[in-house]
C-alpha cells in the first residue's frame, strides 16, 4: 500500500463534509471503524463473531448514559465506552475463545443476546425508546461539538465532523499497525494453521483473546462515537441484525484486506440510505447480497481488485 | 415467598411445551450438522415458514383456488407443510449449499443467515409482526383436560406428546435402523460410505430436506399456541443455538434431553424470578461453557 493512496484518502476525508452531507460521512466513518475492528478478528485471526453488536451497542449506551447523566465531556465519554466494550470483550473472550468455528459464532451470538435483553430491560437504557437527546457537549470542555457553521449557505457541523475523523484515523492507524506488527503476523499464522502456531510455542489462546479484546474495544469506540453523532443509543445498535450487518460489510468489501471494510461499509450504508424508501424489502436485499457474496464473490470488492492487480491492498 | 406447587407444575408443563419445540429444532440442527457440517441459520425462518404454510393454507388457499369455503384442515397441514418446506430445503441444498461443503464451515453459516433474512424480510412485508392467530385448531383438541394435579389445555398436551413422538421416532431411525447406520457412518467418513455404493450426495440432500421438514413440523404444531408472526423464528433460533451449545451436537438423544430440560428450567424461572426467564438459558450456557466447554453431551475436540 503506497503513501500516495493514503494521502489521497486522507485529503478526501478532510474535504468530504464540504461535498457530501456530513452526518452521512460521519455515519460511514463510525461503521467503517466498526467493520475494520471486526475485520481484525475474521480477516486476520479467522474467528467469526456473531455478537459484535453487543460491543458496538453496549458502548453506545454507556457513553450515551455517562455523557447525558454524569456530564462527561465527549472525549472522556468515548474513552469510557471503549474501555467498557474492551472489558465486555474480555468476558466474552474468556468464555468463547476455547471453542472454534461455528460454536464460536453461536456462543458470541447468544452472549450478545444477553446484552440485548439487558438493554431492553434495564432502567437506565430507556427500553424501547433508547437513550435519546445525548448532548454533543464541549470537547475538552473548550470546543462546542454542536456548533454549526454556515458556509456557502450550507449548515456544516465541522467541529463534530473533525472530532469523528480524528477518532477514525487514530483507530484505523492503530489497527493498521497491529496487523503489520509481529503480533499481526502471529495472528495470520493462527488463521492459516492453528496447531502449527501452537507447536511453534505461541500461546494461541492468549493471543486470540488479545485480538478479541482489541476488536471489541475498537468496535466500542465506533459505537460510542455513533451515539455522540446521532445523539442516540437504541436497541437497533445491540440487535443481532447489526452483528450481521458488520459481517456483511467485511465480507462484501473483502475479508483480510486493509481497505475492504471501508469499501464494504460505504456500500452497505449507501445501500441502506438509497433503499430506505422500500421499507423492509431492504432486509431481503441484504439477505440476497449475503447469498451472492458467499456463493460467487467470497473475496469481496477489494479482494478481487487485489487479485487482478496481483498485490496486497 | 410462598409458591404453590400447582403454580410450579403449571409453569413446568408450559416449559415442557416450549422445551419440546427446542428439542425438535435442536435435533434438526444436529442432524443437519452431522451430515452437512453446516449450522443452519435459516432453521428459525423455516420454522416460521412452516407455521405460515399452515396459516395460509387455512385462510388464503381456498379463495385462491376459487373455493372460498375451503380451509385446509390442521391434520393435512401437519403433513403438507413439512413436505413443502422440506422440498424448498432440497432445492436450497441442491442449488446453493452443495457448493460450500469443501469450504470453511463459516460460509455455510453466512449463506443460511442470508437465506433467513430473505425469508423473514419477505414475510415482514406482507404480514404484521405482532402476529396473526391460527384458527384451524381441530375441535377435538379444544378445551382443557384434568391431569390429576391440574387442568391443562388439551392442545398443549397434544403438542407435547406429538413433538416427543417425532423426536423419539427420529432417534429410533438414526440409532436403531439400517438407514440410520448409513447416516451415522456418513457423519464419520463420507468417502468410505460412498465407496460402499451408497449415494452419499442424495443422502445429504434428503437429510437437509428432513431437517428443515422437522422445523416446519414444529412450526405447524406451534401455530395454534403462539400467534403466527414473521419474527417468531428469529426469537426461537438464538435460544436454540444456546440449547445446541449447552447440549453439544454429538448426540441425538442429548439434543432431545437438553431441549426438554431447558424448556422446563425456563418455565421454573418464570415462577421463581420472572425477569430472568428470557435469559436463563443463556446464563446456563455460560455456566456449561465454564465447566464443560464441549457441551454436556459433546465430544471433546
Amino acid at each position: 500500500m503506497n503513501r500516495t493512496l493514503w494521502l489521497i484518502l486522507f485529503l478526501l476525508g478532510l474535504a468530504a463534509p464540504f461535498v457530501v452531507y456530513p452526518v452521512f460521512v460521519m455515519q460511514l466513518l463510525c461503521f467503517a471503524l466498526f467493520a475494520c475492528a471486526f475485520n481484525l478478528l475474521i480477516g486476520y485471526t479467522g474467528l467469526l463473531s456473531f455478537g459484535h453488536a453487543a460491543f458496538f451497542g453496549g458502548a453506545a449506551y454507556i457513553t450515551g448514559y455517562l455523557v447525558k447523566n454524569a456530564g462527561l465531556t465527549p472525549e472522556v465519554g468515548v474513552l469510557a465506552g471503549t474501555l467498557a466494550a474492551g472489558l465486555m470483550g474480555l468476558v466474552f473472550g474468556i468464555l468463547t475463545i476455547r471453542r472454534q468455528g461455528i460454536y464460536f459464532a453461536m456462543i458470541t451470538l447468544a452472549l450478545a443476546q444477553v446484552v440485548f435483553f439487558i438493554a431492553l430491560k434495564s432502567p437506565f437504557t430507556g427500553g424501547e425508546d433508547g437513550l435519546q437527546d445525548v448532548p454533543r457537549g464541549m470537547l475538552f470542555g473548550l470546543i462546542n461539538l454542536g456548533h454549526t457553521y454556515h458556509i456557502a449557505g450550507r449548515p456544516l457541523e465541522l467541529n463534530l465532523y473533525y472530532f469523528v475523523f480524528v477518532i477514525f484515523c487514530a483507530c484505523f492507524w492503530l489497527l493498521h499497525r497491529t496487523i503489520n506488527s509481529p503480533f499481526g503476523q502471529v495472528l495470520k499464522a493462527i488463521r492459516e494453521n492453528e496447531p502449527r502456531a501452537l507447536s511453534l510455542g505461541y500461546k494461541v489462546e492468549r493471543i486470540k483473546l488479545l485480538a478479541f479484546v482489541l476488536s471489541a474495544a475498537l468496535s466500542g469506540t465506533a459505537g460510542a462515537t455513533k451515539s455522540i453523532v446521532f445523539q442516540l443509543a437504541s436497541l437497533t445498535d445491540v440487535n443481532w441484525h447489526t452483528s450481521g450487518e458488520v459481517v456483511l460489510m467485511t465480507l462484501l468489501g473483502g475479508m483480510g484486506t486493509v481497505l475492504g471494510p471501508l469499501v464494504g461499509a460505504f456500500t452497505v450504508i449507501t445501500l441502506h440510505s438509497e433503499l430506505s424508501a422500500i421499507g423492509s424489502w431492504v432486509t431481503v436485499v441484504v439477505g440476497t447480497t449475503f447469498v451472492v457474496c458467499v456463493l460467487a464473490f467470497r473475496r469481496g470488492f477489494v479482494g478481487e481488485l487485489a487479485r487482478v492487480l496481483k498485490r496486497s491492498l | 415467598m410462598h409458591l404453590s406447587s400447582q403454580m410450579i407444575m403449571a409453569q413446568m408443563m408450559l416449559g415442557l411445551n416450549n422445551g419440546a419445540f427446542y428439542a425438535i429444532l435442536s435435533l434438526g440442527l444436529a442432524v443437519i450438522f452431522g451430515q452437512l457440517n453446516i449450522i443452519n441459520f435459516a432453521h428459525g425462518a423455516l420454522y416460521m415458514l412452516g407455521a405460515f404454510v399452515a396459516l395460509l393454507s387455512y385462510t388464503r388457499l381456498g379463495p385462491l383456488l376459487g373455493m372460498p369455503g375451503f380451509h385446509m384442515n390442521y391434520w393435512t397441514a401437519l403433513i403438507i407443510s413439512p413436505l413443502v418446506v422440506g422440498l424448498l430445503g432440497i432445492l436450497i441444498e441442491r442449488i446453493m449449499l452443495k457448493h460450500l461443503y469443501k469450504m470453511d464451515h463459516l460460509y455455510g453459516l453466512l449463506l443460511t443467515f442470508g437465506l433467513a433474512l430473505i425469508i423473514q424480510g419477505i414475510f415482514t412485508n406482507y404480514f404484521n409482526v405482532s402476529g396473526t392467530s391460527y384458527n384451524g385448531m381441530p375441535e377435538i383438541l379444544g378445551g382443557a383436560m384434568n391431569l390429576g394435579f391440574m387442568m391443562f389445555p388439551t392442545y398443549r398436551l397434544f403438542s407435547i406428546v406429538i413433538s416427543l413422538a417425532v423426536c423419539f421416532a427420529t432417534w429410533f431411525v438414526i440409532e436403531r435402523t439400517k438407514l440410520g447406520s448409513y447416516l451415522r457412518a456418513g457423519t464419520e467418513n463420507p468417502g468410505m460410505v460412498q465407496a460402499f455404493g451408497i449415494n452419499v450426495p442424495l443422502m445429504i440432500t434428503l437429510t437437509y430436506g428432513f431437517g428443515v421438514g422437522l422445523a416446519a413440523f414444529a412450526g405447524v404444531v406451534a401455530a395454534p399456541i403462539y400467534s403466527v408472526s414473521p419474527i417468531m423464528g428469529e426469537e426461537m433460533i438464538i435460544t436454540v443455538f444456546a440449547v445446541v451449545v449447552i447440549g453439544g451436537m454429538g448426540s441425538i438423544m442429548g439434543s432431545i434431553i437438553t431441549g426438554l430440560s431447558l424448556g422446563m428450567l425456563e418455565g421454573l424461572t418464570k415462577v421463581i424470578y420472572p425477569p430472568a426467564a428470557n435469559t436463563v438459558i443463556f446464563f446456563m450456557m455460560i455456566l456449561v461453557l465454564l465447566i464443560k466447554p464441549a457441551g454436556l453431551f459433546g465430544k471433546d475436540q
